[in-house]
C-alpha cells in the first residue's frame, strides 16, 4: 500500500557515492584558516560522530560521552577554552564523507579510517591516528574455525558503506577462497544476524566486534579470532586544503600524548606548574613564548588535561579495562611501552 | 442450508451472534479445523511471547539484572531510557517544551478531526501554531533558553516534521494540482515536470540534496539550518503525492459543473473555490489521510543524514554501553507509538468516510 515503497536502502550508498563525487567536482578545497574562521563565527565546532559504543556514548540524559567524543571536546578547549562549546551530530558511515565535504561537519571524529583513497582522490585530511584498530572476525565457536581461510564458503555480515566491506572481499580474494558476503546496515541488526544464524561470521573493526559480542545471547559461545584482516587507524578527517585547522586538530590530540609521556594527569597537573623543566613549561604555557608563536591559547595544553585527562586516562575511563568493552592498549600506548603512540616534541 | 445473513439496518444481540457463528463453524468442518490451526499458531508464538514479554522480563533494576540468565524483556531499560527515546538529546531540565509541543499537536489533530471545527479559522491556527511550537522547542527569547535544532530528537521531531510536512505541501499541491489541470500549456508542463521529477525520486535522494547539495548551491555566507533544509525536502516531496491525490479528486468532477458555473457568470477561481474544491477535496479525504500516514512512517528516513527522529532515537537509546543492544525492547516501544498513531489516523479515516458518504453535499 505503500506509495514510497520504491525507497531502498540499498539506494543509500549508491546515493551516496554519487553524491560525493558531485560535491568533490562542485566544493572548493578549503582555504587555510577557513574552517576556524567559521567556527569562531559560529561559536561552535560542529563533530560527525559515529555509533560504536565506548566511543560515542549518548547518555541517558541527552549528554554524549565517549572516547572520540573527549577529542571533541578537547578540540573545543584548545579553540575556546571551554569543553561544552562543541556540536555532536550522528553520522552514518554512508553519508558522513560527503557532509563532511559539504561543510556540514567542521570535522569527523566518527572512527574513519584513513586511506590513501581518501586523501588523494576524495581530498580530506587527516590528523594524527586516534585509535589503531584492525578488522576482526567474529565467529561461532562450534564452526571450529581458527583462521579467516578457514571459512571457505561461510555466510559473513558486513556493514555496508565501511571499509570492512572491501577488505573482505580482497582478503578472500586473496586466498582464493569463497564467501557470501551479506551486507546489514542497521547495528542492531548486524548482531541479530549472528545471533539467529542467518551469518556464520561477522566482519567489522575489532573493537566493534568485542562491543557486539557483548550483546549477542550467549556470548561464550562467539569467539574473535586474533587474526587482523586489516590495518584501521581510525583518524579524525577534515576537509582537504586547510591547514591551520589541521594543525589545530594534530597539536590537540599530541598534547593528550605528551602529557601521558610526561606523567602528567588530570589530578597532578597543578603540581607540574611548578616545575623547573622549560618543556614542561613551555607544553603547560607556564612559558606562554611557544603559544603566543602558534597562535594558540598558551595555556591549551594545560586546560585539556585539567578537563580531560591524558591518552590513557581518557582511554581507561571510556574503553579500558573494567568498562563494557573492556580493552587492552595494545598498540594504543605510548611508543616508550610498545604501542605506537609518539608525539612530536613541544617546542 | 446456510445461515441466513444478518438483515440489514439489524444489530443482533451478541448472544445471538455467537450462536450465529458457532452454528456456521459448526455446519463447515473445513472452517473448524482452520480456526483450530489459527488458535494452536497463535498460542505457539504467544506463549513464547508472554514469556518474554511478562513472564520472565525485567521491570525494575539495573542493567546487571536484565543480564541475568533466563531473564526476559528487560523494560527497566526502558524505564531509564524513556525520556531519551521520546526527547533525544535535548536537555532534561527543558523536557516540559518539547513534551507541551506533542500536547499541542495532539489537540491540533483532534480539533482538526472534527467537522464541526471545519473552517477558515482552523487554516489560521495550523498557520500559527506550528510556527509557534517551532519557535517553543527553538527558544532563544524571554525565559526560554535557546536549544540548537541538532539536539531536538524523538517524538515531537518526528510530528512536527511529518504535520508541517503535510501542512505546508497542501498549498503547494494544491497549486501543482490545478496547474497540471489547466489549460494554459506552459504552466501545465511545469506542473506535470515538478509532480512526475519528485515522484522518480527516492525520498532519500530529496533528503541528501537537502542535505548535501543545497548548502553548496546557496550563495555562499547563507546557512539555512539542516533541520530546516529536510524540512523544506520532506515537504517538496509529499507536495507531489498529495497534487496528485488532489488531481484525482478533480477529475471526479464532472465537465457539466464548470459549464454550470460558468453559465451563472461565475469566474474560473471562484467556480474552482465553490463548486469543484469542497467536492473533489471531500472524495480524497481518505487519500490524504493515506499519504499523512506514509509521511509520519517514512520520516524515520531522517536518521539516514543524521537527524534524530524518534527510530533514530530508540537506536542510539541502545547503544549506551551501561544499557547496550536492549534493541528488541527499544524498537518494540517505537512501533506501539508509531502503530497507535498510524491505527488511530486510519481508524479516523475510515469513521469520517462513512460519515461525509451519510450526509453528501
Amino acid at each position: 500500500m505503500s506509495f514510497f515503497s520504491h525507497i531502498n536502502h540499498r539506494i543509500a550508498p549508491l546515493a551516496g557515492i554519487a553524491i560525493l563525487a558531485a560535491s568533490t567536482l562542485l566544493a572548493p578545497a578549503a582555504k587555510a584558516g577557513e574552517t576556524l574562521d567559521k567556527i569562531k563565527s559560529r561559536g561552535l565546532i560542529k563533530v560527525g560522530v559515529g555509533t560504536t559504543p565506548g566511543f560515542f556514548n549518548p547518555g541517558s540524559d541527552g549528554k554524549w560521552t565517549g572516547f572520540f567524543i573527549d577529542f571533541g571536546r578537547a578540540l573545543s578547549i584548545t579553540v575556546f577554552g571551554t569543553p561544552d562549546k562543541v556540536e555532536f551530530t550522528n553520522s552514518s558511515p554512508q553519508q558522513r564523507l560527503p557532509a563532511l565535504q559539504a561543510g556540514e561537519y567542521d570535522i569527523l571524529l566518527s572512527g574513519v579510517t584513513q586511506t590513501v583513497t581518501r586523501a588523494f582522490k576524495l581530498g580530506f585530511h587527516f590528523g594524527p591516528v586516534l585509535f589503531y584498530d584492525g578488522q576482526g572476525l567474529l565467529v561461532r565457536k562450534d564452526l571450529g574455525v581458527t583462521k579467516g581461510v578457514d571459512l571457505d564458503g561461510a555466510t559473513i555480515g558486513v556493514q555496508s558503506g565501511t571499509t570492512g566491506e572491501l577488505n573482505i572481499a580482497d582478503f578472500f580474494r586473496k586466498t582464493g577462497k569463497s564467501f557470501t558476503p551479506v551486507t546489514i546496515e542497521d547495528t542492531g541488526e548486524f548482531v541479530k544476524a549472528l545471533d539467529s544464524g542467518r551469518v556464520d561470521a561477522l566482519t567489522q573493526d575489532s573493537t566493534d566486534l568485542a562491543g557486539k559480542r557483548t550483546q549477542l545471547k550467549k556470548p561464550d559461545d562467539y569467539v574473535l579470532l586474533p587474526e587482523r584482516l586489516s590495518k584501521e587507524p581510525l583518524a579524525p578527517a577534515i576537509r582537504g586544503g586547510d591547514d591551520q585547522w589541521l594543525e589545530i586538530v594534530n597539536w590537540t590530540v599530541y598534547a593528550t600524548i605528551q602529557a601521558e609521556e610526561l606523567g602528567i594527569t588530570k589530578d597532578n597537573v597543578d603540581s607540574f606548574l611548578t616545575s623547573k623543566d622549560p618543556s614542561i613549561q613551555r607544553f603547560l604555557g607556564v612559558d606562554p613564548s611557544l603559544g603566543e608563536a602558534i597562535g594558540l591559547d598558551p595555556k591549551f595544553a594545560y586546560n585539556i588535561i585539567k578537563t580531560l585527562g591524558n591518552y590513557g586516562e581518557i582511554f581507561e575511563r571510556n574503553i579500558g579495562k573494567g568498562t563494557t568493552l573492556n580493552l587492552d592498549r595494545g598498540y594504543n600506548n605510548l611508543w616508550t611501552n610498545g604501542g605506537l603512540l609518539y608525539s612530536p616534541p613541544f617546542r | 442450508m446456510t445461515v441466513a445473513p444478518f438483515a440489514s439496518g439489524e444489530r443482533p444481540v451478541p448472544a445471538r451472534r455467537i450462536l450465529q457463528v458457532l452454528d456456521r463453524v459448526w455446519r463447515r468442518p473445513g472452517e473448524l479445523a482452520i480456526t483450530i490451526c489459527v488458535f494452536l499458531v497463535a498460542a505457539l508464538a504467544l506463549v513464547p511471547f508472554y514469556r518474554w514479554a511478562i513472564a520472565d522480563a525485567v521491570f525494575h533494576g539495573d542493567a546487571r539484572a536484565c543480564e541475568a540468565d533466563g531473564a526476559g524483556a528487560c523494560w527497566a531499560f526502558l524505564g531509564e531510557k524513556l525520556r531519551f527515546i521520546l526527547f533525544g538529546f535535548y536537555p532534561p531540565e527543558e523536557h516540559w517544551r518539547p513534551a507541551l509541543a506533542v500536547a499541542a499537536l495532539a489537540l491540533l489533530f483532534v480539533l482538526s478531526a472534527l467537522p464541526r471545527f471545519w473552517s477558515g479559522r482552523l487554516l489560521v491556527v495550523w498557520a500559527v501554531t506550528l510556527p509557534g511550537l517551532a519557535l517553543l522547542l527553538k527558544g532563544g527569547f524571554g525565559l526560554l533558553r535557546p536549544v540548537a535544532t541538532n539536539d531536538w530528537g524523538g517524538l515531537p521531531l518526528t510530528l512536527l516534521v511529518s504535520t508541517a510536512g503535510m501542512a505546508f505541501a497542501f498549498p503547494l499541491a494544491l497549486t501543482m494540482a490545478l496547474a497540471r489541470q489547466s489549460d494554459m500549456r506552459i504552466l501545465k508542463a511545469l506542473a506535470i515536470a515538478y509532480i512526475e521529477t519528485l515522484r522518480a525520486v527516492p525520498m532519500i535522494v530529496v533528503l541528501y540534496v537537502a542535505m548535501l547539495i543545497a548548502p553548496m548551491a546557496l550563495p555562499s555566507g547563507l546557512l539555512v539550518d539542516k533541520l530546516l533544509r529536510a524540512q523544506i525536502g520532506v515537504t517538496i516531496f509529499a507536495s507531489a503525492y498529495l497534487a496528485e491525490v488532489i488531481r484525482a479528486g478533480l477529475v471526479t468532477i464532472p465537465r457539466g459543473q464548470y459549464d454550470a458555473g460558468a453559465a451563472l457568470g461565475l469566474s474560473s477561481w471562484r467556480i474552482q473555490r465553490l463548486i469543484v474544491l469542497p467536492q473533489a477535496l471531500r472524495v480524497v479525504i481518505p487519500a490524504i489521510v493515506n499519504l499523512a500516514i506514509g509521511l509520519l512512517l517514512n520520516t524515520s528516513l531522517l536518521a539516514v543524514i543524521g537527524i534524530h527522529d524518534l527510530l533514530n532515537t530508540a537506536r542510539a537509546s541502545a547503544a549506551d554501553p551501561n544499557w547496550l543492544g536492549y534493541y528488541t525492547e527499544a524498537y518494540l516501544f517505537v512501533a506501539v507509538l508509531y502503530f497507535g498513531i498510524s491505527h488511530g489516523v486510519s481508524r479516523y479515516s475510515l469513521w469520517l468516510e462513512r460519515r461525509l458518504a451519510r450526509q453528501p453535499g
